[in-house]
């Protein structure tokens, strides 16, 4: 099972990006366990520069943009 | 360049709608029309410029390279024009900050880059070349730039760092070294969808506020009468400035619904440099701005950083109404 965070703290951006992850795993039928976080302290855990950002099994996969669905896929299917 | 725009405007105006050019309702419809196509026109061509210069030129790139190299005063310059040409989001300020205080970049050059992110942004630039021209959107992009700055110096120079929150403080302590900047290696053809959507999904998101805003423009150029603002609200006084940055401040608009408005007071006589001033202060700070940078900074900090750059919009609007 793959662990996916969606780091941002808010902005519409980043409830994009949220809404896209979710499309993607459950078109996928994919195994993932899917958390927001959006306190800005473990965000900068990541060490990013730009919200919003995609990590999965704590790898930061996406960062300051809104992925589209064929590169989640590409992703999860990694 | 426009003037198939302006066919257009009239052909559905005076010609499909049948009204008069010489009646308030006709004139205001048809600047409305012209006004917006050509706006978002000039939106989506921006920001895919810019959209292109950040695949290639991303803050992460400019972090490394302030990082490895000393540049004796201009990378307050730098990290300012990186500011004006990375795409604004209100979100990315914060996480933005800590990235680069932590990467042991000096503070100030931060600030510089903090200030003229939101200043001069894709949005404005887009509307002030639509509705001012070429000139005039250089001498704001220019004096924007500027501004970020020498206000990014000033705050620099303050030794503002005491005035952190603790935790952002404990990270800058202990810095962490980013390696060099790793490019992505996807080719320019990979890369043109997703800066076309980029582009494509920004004026999407500013759409409403630009038909809003050369909304109620189009409405005021039909009605407000030559000289109206100029009666009331006095023509070149010195403390007009003032006064209409410190109005400006606390209140949040997006860049697409302010300037249309801004471009009529200036059409019916407030100066170049009152207007100019005020939109700074309208898109440059704001209460939300100032509660998002809370979880990073301390009141204290917050007042000194709105203060150095409200004085700089003051002093830049002053300066623009003596030489203009």
């Amino acid at each position: 099972m793959k662990t996916i965070k969606i780091l941002g703290t808010g902005c519409p951006k980043c409830k994009q990006t949220e809404a896209v992850v979710r499309k993607a795993v459950a078109d996928l039928g994919a195994d993932a366990d899917i958390q927001k976080v959006e306190d800005i302290q473990d965000i900068m855990q990541y060490n990013i520069l730009s919200t919003p950002a995609v990590v999965i099994d704590e790898v930061v996969q996406i960062k300051g943009r809104v992925p589209n669905a064929a590169e989640l896929e590409a992703l999860l299917k990694a | 360049m426009f003037t198939w725009i302006e066919w257009l405007a009239d052909q559905l105006i005076f010609g499909l709608l049948g009204l008069a050019p010489d009646t308030h309702l006709g004139a205001a419809l048809q600047f409305f029309v012209y006004d917006t196509v050509k706006i978002l026109l000039l939106l989506f061509f921006i920001t895919f410029i810019m959209g292109i210069v950040n695949a290639y030129f991303p803050v992460e790139r400019l972090r490394s390279f302030l990082q490895r190299n000393r540049l004796f005063g201009l990378e307050y310059l730098l990290a300012s024009i990186f500011g004006a040409v990375t795409p604004f989001c209100s979100c990315s300020s914060v996480p933005l900050f800590i990235g680069f205080v932590r990467g042991g970049i000096p503070i100030g050059v931060t600030f510089a880059f903090l200030i003229t992110s939101p200043l001069v942004n894709e949005v404005a630039l887009a509307l002030f070349l639509g509705m001012f021209g070429l000139e005039t959107t250089l001498i704001y992009a220019g004096s924007g730039i500027l501004l970020g700055a020498v206000g990014g110096w000033v705050l620099g120079r303050l030794g503002v760092e005491r005035y952190l929150s603790d935790w952002v403080q404990k990270m800058a302590e202990q810095p962490v070294m980013t390696g060099d900047f790793e490019e992505d290696g996807q080719t320019f053809r990979q890369r043109l969808p997703g800066i076309t959507q980029e582009a494509l999904s920004i004026v999407r998101g500013v759409l409403l506020y630009v038909i809003v805003g050369i909304g109620i423009g189009a409405a005021m150029h039909g009605y407000v009468p030559e000289g109206f603002f100029e009666q009331y609200l006095g023509g070149g006084q010195w403390w007009t400035v003032p006064l209409a940055v410190i109005l400006a401040v606390p209140m949040y608009a997006n860049a697409a619904g302010i300037v249309p408005v801004i471009q009529v007071f200036v059409a019916k006589g407030i100066p170049l440099g009152t207007a100019i001033a005020f939109m700074m202060g309208t898109i440059g700070l704001s209460l939300p701005e100032a509660t998002l940078l809370k979880k990073v900074m301390t009141m204290k900090l917050i007042l000194i950083f709105f203060g150095v750059v409200t004085t700089f919009i003051i002093l830049s609007g002053l300066l623009f109404n003596l030489i203009l």
